[in-house]
């Protein structure tokens, strides 16, 4: 990667649409379907009127569009910048997600459930920074 | 009981479709020209593809077990267990593509299970 102020600035901006947009998609779809019902109560009678009021969804829709923006930033990261730099970056998806939960949603997280979440983000950094191609990188 | 069929569902048809897509991008070559046109064109002939196809299906399992389960958990506890794809992907990367996984990348993945462990005890 050949450094510069454009390139870096180009780096940021994607990194942080990666790491707002991923959870920010999972989010708005736990929000449209927590409003279609629950799942735990389906039968298969029930697959059509539910697909339904799945794709009537406007936050559902929104959902998918946030991920799709997260996987066009993705994408077109990855064409310029290192994918052992971009994927520790994005461990913190995880706690974005549980920030997001909380103050959007109102979800209560326990101190156990922050806890596990920093354990997957340390988890997820230090995949990211071993090899993508692992044939004698060892 | 449906919480732990829709988690199965999301980790092994989410991994097993992108390992089936990755196995049908491997068989077409690496892409070196990333003009709008010859993207088209790559994405048309890995559409020719039977393990595409099969991945593209198993994704789809997939996103709406995600779907499923995000209509009565939280998503604060259904986003951090999903990570256990981090461990699926290794363990199929090494029996389905032939990959070779760093002692690394296996202490990251252990990393990641024990924190998947630690929220799935929140959850309960």
């Amino acid at each position: 990667m050949r450094p510069g102020p454009g390139l870096h600035l180009k780096t940021y901006l994607s990194i942080f649409v990666i790491v707002i947009f991923a959870p920010l998609g999972s989010v708005l779809l736990g929000k449209g379907m927590k409003s279609v019902g629950s799942a735990a109560t389906w039968t298969l009678h029930d697959f059509w009127p539910v697909l339904l009021r799945i794709l009537s969804n406007g936050y559902i829709w929104l959902g998918i569009a946030s991920l799709l923006t997260f996987f066009v930033a993705y994408m077109l990261i990855l064409s310029w910048a290192d994918y052992s730099y971009v994927q520790p970056s994005t461990s913190l998806s995880y706690a974005t997600v549980a920030l997001l939960s909380h103050f959007v949603l109102g979800e209560l997280i326990s101190p156990l459930r922050w806890l596990g979440v920093v354990v997957i983000c340390t988890g997820v950094f230090i995949v990211g920074r071993t090899s993508p191609r692992a044939h004698g990188a060892y | 009981m449906r919480t732990v069929i829709l988690f199965f569902l999301i980790i092994a048809s989410g991994t097993g479709g992108e390992l089936c897509v990755s196995r049908a991008m491997r068989s077409m070559g690496e892409v070196h020209d990333f003009s709008p046109k010859s993207i088209l064109n790559f994405v048309l002939r890995g559409l020719r593809l039977p393990w595409m196809w099969v991945g593209v299906a198993m994704m789809s399992v997939g996103f709406f077990s995600l779907l499923a389960i995000l209509s009565f958990r939280d998503v604060s506890f259904v986003v951090p267990v999903s990570a256990l794809s981090y461990a699926a992907g290794a363990f199929g990367a090494r029996a389905f593509l032939g990959e070779r996984i760093s002692r690394n990348r296996w202490l990251g993945i252990a990393v990641v299970c024990v924190g998947v462990t630690i929220v799935w005890w929140s959850g309960r």
